[in-house]
């Protein structure tokens, strides 16, 4: 049966011919994962081959779909796919079903291609890890479970995609476990992330009990008949959930501490893929959110939150991938507030989502080898000088560096600025705020990627005498150079051909043009003036001064950033030591009160006088005995008083 | 009636088996093991032969067999099952003999016969199935009490240092709820208008009582309920009963015994006093949401394993008693379903934690470390089951939690979103305790632990597998459960409230 699940009126059809394959896509890694941890080291000698070969085989199917896509007509880029009936209770009917249309198949490239580069540079990166089957066998999980999420025809099963790569991003981030503070990282991440499954658990009630449905299509027809109230409520509850994943304020604070999982995980779990989920989902709504401009506007409000606080982070973080981090936070924050500003921005963001996953995971890979022939430091006060021993990372690095500051032509200068210009729409005070906004973030992004930049390839060498910083082997260089590839030109394939437009229009309709309150010229050109003024800034204060080795004393702008705006110590000041408060004082009541009332009541009908030692005595022993006795006696005596 | 006694045998052959231990030799430990582990199999093909010839689709009590008992008190031996005692029965005759397999070493060291400890197991087996089994409120009662025996001596003789106290005091308390159901099921006699089936289940369905009696009788029944479940604030028993039993009595304590507790509400409670049922219903409802939230907040703050994995029983015992009493259909098979999977998630969670207690000799929490690192079976298998207890999407636990809170929403609104906030505090106690005992460096006394055994792995291989399968498949328990949940909330004369938007059928998937 045909049914139509976007305003544009699309249809997806039964899955037949190469879309029958559509579930290898999931069940390929899956059944990688499962064959890797179920096989125990027995697989050690074959594990990362295994891997690898699942991921790629997962790519290999999703060219073949992405190629019958483009084989049929916009309108009908969309095939379902059901698989089995998962939860059938009264009302509620959920199958486990895909749906392959033009946005999941833009994730499905981006995953299953990103995610075999880093397979293949984690063959060479965990080398001489003696856990490296089961790293594989961990993001194989990761592949399986982001591909359900992005492939799901309903919000239920997509949220067993949801936990399915948070848990994966858990067993990573704790990967190195053995390390107190790393595992303490991978359950702050969990724990975080699970705030915002709260939401997302909410909204899917509240779409059950507003339309009995929980399926996209479902939920989508009945938009247009819903009161504005439930459908801000949902929004608001899928924009908590999105927040979680993305890391965006003001649940942020755990993509910081997940840089303790090894650097692949970081380039694809928490740079590429994962953490754009929240996008998806937002993207994925679009009907919700079209009918609800209150859960919009506060889209939009996160995304320019997070642009700008991720971005100041940056500004100060002297650890390589921590303030990486810093700058992933801020380019999700541009993707979702340009999903927030609805039709006008949604395409951008993915747009800009496909071109961060190349040049963020080339960035953060690039970190990788840096830390792989620095003895694995970070402290971008002990690099410099790494152009002239590590030219294949310097290049590649510098590619991704070009397309995250906007450099025009590279891959970021399209969609970024799509995204900046979209923020101008509109009218009243709105237009301004995000506007400038996102402006100003273009500035910071130039200002501490050029810093991060110097301080690691340029001016003089800083490190030890015992770092002897070496290239890293091809098997890690080679899906750099992919990536720097995509870094450099994917923007301008997708962007100003109107492919990406184009593409996901069927989806999520036309994004017009025009209707800024300045002229996009006045934008881009100004946008490129704060662009360079940050990176020249940068290059002065870093490239052409030495930088010192030890962390300089700094105004509390700085120490703020350096301490990510004391999100942490709000978080402990707010909910931790509160909570531990609570907790041990329920426990003390749990212990004294609760138990002591009724302990003391059980002993005050025993006529014990209350000491409730005595229950260890044999006397109170024999008192139960008698009075199970007793519940017998009486019992016998009511049936022979009828007999 | 003449059908064949499938359920009475499957209720003989424990019992039967028990004898058979005690009559053993002494001094033949081993034998008397392996006949217990025969015998609890054997129940368990039993439990299947009954499955498969069970028809989801009839409705009603099947395998149903009535004898008459004491007729002059309108007592008669009546059993037949429907999808929600079929499905409890059978997470009985799956974790009898998983425990027993588990409990292999668990009475070497004492000084008790070990032979008597299996016996205890397998009578417990039979108690339970009776409970489960019973289509008369008599019988029913029966059971009820009469299953307190062998747990009591299970904890009572085989359990740690403080066994003595936690043994009298799961006595006390489930004695004082038991008493009270006892009046409540006289007065049941006399409000229903006794005779010679009084108490049979299918005659009293069709009497109508006079609202303030079924208040009185709903109240009597309820209270025992909710002693044995154990609900909030009944429940700190628990803590020190599942904490002093050795780890396969936790199980069958925790896993199944307390279901008798839920599951009595959904049998009794709801449909022989619907109005009372109603009447109470916002109560119920407020004390289930604390009991989510407080169970977890008391978990976080434990410090010893067996006594947090309680706590979080305390918390899930709330999401299902919620689900129970939401009246939707998504609410009660959420509940039910929640009952099976909440067994085999705390089995797997109580006996693995046991197999790192035994190793260490200690159950605090804080005497862990590193197991990750030496034991990784251990610590994986560990981590699966409680992920499962965090109810992760993909694993059982996610299906039913998620139906008894989107149940619960649709007519309650606030109290399931407070409820799902436990979600977050689950994480927390979960993960909390992992960090704690399984990551980090080993420590000077876990650097020796050994990984699972192969009899371990046997006990904690079926546990992992129903949890995951049960996870991506849990339409036939559901099929199973559906109906009979239909029928109840029929009984309750509650109907889903209706969506606010109609969405078209030309959108049907």
């Amino acid at each position: 049966m045909l049914h139509t699940y976007a305003a544009s009126g699309l249809v997806a059809s039964p899955a037949s011919g190469v879309f029958s394959l559509t579930w290898l896509l999931i069940a390929l890694p899956l059944a990688g994962a499962g064959v890797l941890l179920l096989g125990g080291r027995r697989t050690d000698g074959f594990g990362h081959l295994l891997g690898n070969a699942t991921s790629w085989a997962a790519f290999l199917v999703g060219l073949a779909l992405f190629a019958g896509l483009l084989g049929r007509g916009a309108g009908s880029r969309a095939v379902g796919q059901h698989l089995f009936s998962w939860v059938p209770v009264g009302g509620l009917q959920v199958s486990a079903g895909l749906l392959l249309d033009p946005l999941s198949m833009c994730f499905v490239l981006l995953i299953t291609f990103v995610g075999s580069l880093i397979h293949l540079y984690s063959v060479g990166y965990m080398a001489h890890d003696p856990d490296r089957r089961r790293f594989f066998a961990y993001l194989n999980l990761f592949v399986a479970a982001m591909l359900l999420l992005v492939l799901s025809d309903s919000y239920l099963t997509l949220y067993v995609g949801w936990e399915g790569v948070g848990l994966a991003s858990y067993l990573l981030i704790g990967f190195w476990n053995r390390n107190p503070e790393y595992a303490a990282a991978a359950k702050k991440a969990f724990v975080v992330n699970r705030v915002g499954d709260f939401g997302l658990s909410v909204a899917i009630m509240i779409m059950f009990a507003t339309f009995g449905r929980v399926d996209f299509v479902g939920v989508f027809a009945g938009t247009s008949h819903a009161s504005s109230a439930v459908l801000t409520a949902i929004g608001l509850m899928l924009l908590l959930g999105a927040t979680g994943k993305s890391a965006q304020f003001p649940l942020q604070s755990w993509l910081g501490d997940a840089m303790a999982g090894p650097t692949p995980v970081s380039a694809l779990i928490h740079a590429a893929t994962m953490v754009t989920a929240g996008v998806y989902l937002v993207v994925r709504s679009s009907p919700i959110f079209d009918a609800a401009p209150t859960a919009r506007l506060l889209v939009v409000a996160v995304g320019a939150v997070t642009l700008l606080f991720g971005a100041v982070i940056g500004l100060a973080k002297d650890d390589l991938k921590k303030a990486l981090a810093a700058s992933t936070m801020s380019q999700i924050g541009y993707m979702m507030l340009g999903a927030g500003l609805g039709p006008v921005g949604y395409s951008f963001a993915i747009f800009h989502l496909l071109t961060h996953g190349f040049f963020k995971a080339g960035l953060f890979l690039g970190a990788g080898s840096v830390m792989h022939g620095m003895n694995d430091q970070t402290n971008l006060r002990g690099f410099g000088g790494l152009s002239k021993v590590m030219k294949i990372t310097w290049l590649t690095f510098g590619a991704g560096f070009l397309a995250i500051i906007g450099f025009p032509g590279a891959s970021g200068f399209w969609s970024k600025d799509k995204i900046i210009e979209a923020a101008f729409v509109g009218s009243g005070w709105q237009p301004w705020v995000f506007g400038l906004a996102a402006m100003l973030g273009a500035g910071l992004t130039a200002y501490y990627m050029t810093r991060l930049f110097a301080m690691t390839f340029h001016g003089q060498a800083r490190w030890s005498d015992d770092v002897h910083p070496h290239e890293s082997p091809l098997v890690m260089t080679i899906p750099m150079m992919v990536l720097a590839l995509g870094s450099l030109f994917l923007g301008a394939v997708l962007g100003p051909t109107g492919a990406i437009t184009g593409w996901l229009e069927p989806v999520v309709g036309a994004a017009s043009e025009g209707g800024t309150v300045l002229a996009p010229t006045v934008i881009s050109l100004a946008t490129l003036a704060l662009v360079v003024i940050g990176a020249g800034l940068a290059w002065l204060a870093y490239g052409m001064r030495p930088v010192p080795t030890a962390v300089p004393a700094a105004t509390w702008a700085t120490v703020a950033a350096r301490r990510d705006l004391y999100q942490d110590a709000f978080n402990e000041a707010a909910f931790m030591r509160p909570g531990q408060y609570l907790t041990r004082s329920l426990v003390y009541v749990d212990n004294r009160g609760v138990d002591g009332v009724v302990n003391g009541l059980a002993a005050l009908v025993g006529g014990t006088s209350g000491r409730v030692r005595r229950w260890q005595t044999g006397f109170v022993r024999s008192y139960a005995l008698s009075m199970l006795t007793g519940a017998a006696v009486v019992v016998a005596a009511l049936l022979l008083v009828r007999l | 009636m003449s059908e064949f006694p499938w359920l009475s045998i499957l209720g003989a052959i424990p019992l039967v088996g028990a004898v058979v231990v005690m009559a053993l030799p002494r001094g033949r430990d081993l034998l008397a093991k392996q006949v217990a582990l025969g015998v609890s199999l054997l129940t368990l093909a039993w439990t299947v032969a009954i499955a498969v010839r069970f028809d989801p689709s009839a409705g009603g009590f099947q395998f149903a067999q009535q004898l008459s008992w004491i007729p002059q008190f309108g007592v008669s031996y009546a059993v037949g099952v429907d999808g929600i005692a079929l499905v409890l029965i059978a997470l009985t005759a799956v974790l009898t003999p998983v425990c027993v397999l588990a409990a292999w070493h668990d009475a070497d060291a004492g000084k008790r016969s070990v032979k008597a400890y299996f016996a205890l197991l397998l009578v417990l087996e039979t108690m339970t199935i009776g409970v489960f089994a019973a289509t008369d409120v008599f019988l029913f009662y029966v059971f009820f009490e009469a299953m307190l025996v062998p747990m009591y001596f299970i904890i009572g003789s085989f359990g740690g240092a403080q066994r003595s106290y936690a043994a009298v005091k799961f006595l006390l308390y489930s004695l004082l709820g038991g008493l009270l159901m006892l009046v409540a099921v006289i007065g049941l006699y006399v409000a229903s208008g006794g005779g010679p089936q009084a108490f049979l289940l299918e005659r009293l369905l069709g009497t109508s009582i006079d609202p303030t009696t079924q208040k009185w009788l709903f109240l009597g029944f309820f209270f025992a309920f909710a002693v044995k479940a154990p609900m909030f604030p009944v429940h700190t028993w628990l803590p020190d009963a599942a904490s002093q039993a050795p780890p396969s009595g936790a199980v069958l304590l925790v896993g199944v015994l307390d279901k008798v507790g839920t599951f009595g509400m959904i049998r009794l409670c709801l449909p022989l006093f619907p109005d009372a049922s109603r009447w109470a219903t916002p109560v119920i409802i407020v004390l289930a949401v604390v009991g989510v939230i407080y169970g977890a907040l008391v978990a976080i703050g434990q410090r010893d394993i067996m006594r947090l994995i309680a706590y979080t029983s305390v918390s899930h015992f709330g999401l299902i008693v919620l689900g129970i009493f939401a009246m939707t259909t998504q609410g009660q098979a959420g509940a039910t379903l929640y009952m099976l999977n909440h067994g085999f998630t705390t089995a797997a969670l109580f006996l693995v934690a046991g197999m790192m207690v035994r190793r260490r000799g200690s159950r605090m929490i804080a005497d862990f470390g590193g197991v990750q690192r030496v034991a990784p079976m251990i610590a994986g298998t560990f981590l699966v089951a409680g992920l499962a207890g965090l109810a992760l999407p993909g694993l059982s636990s996610f299906v039913s939690e998620f139906l008894v809170l989107v149940g619960t929403f649709t007519r309650y609104p606030a109290a399931a979103v407070i409820a799902t906030l436990s979600i977050v505090l689950a994480a927390v106690y979960i993960l909390l305790t992992y960090q704690r005992m399984c990551t980090g460096p080993a420590t000077e006394e876990t650097k020796g632990f050994a990984d699972l055994t192969r009899r371990e792995a046997w006990v904690v291989a079926p546990l992992i597998a129903i949890i995951v399968v049960l996870g991506f498949y849990p339409k036939p328990v559901l099929d199973v459960i559906n109906p009979a949940v239909t029928a109840t909330l029929k009984h309750v004369g509650a109907t889903d409230p209706t969506p606010v938007v109609h969405v078209a059928e030309g959108t049907q998937k």
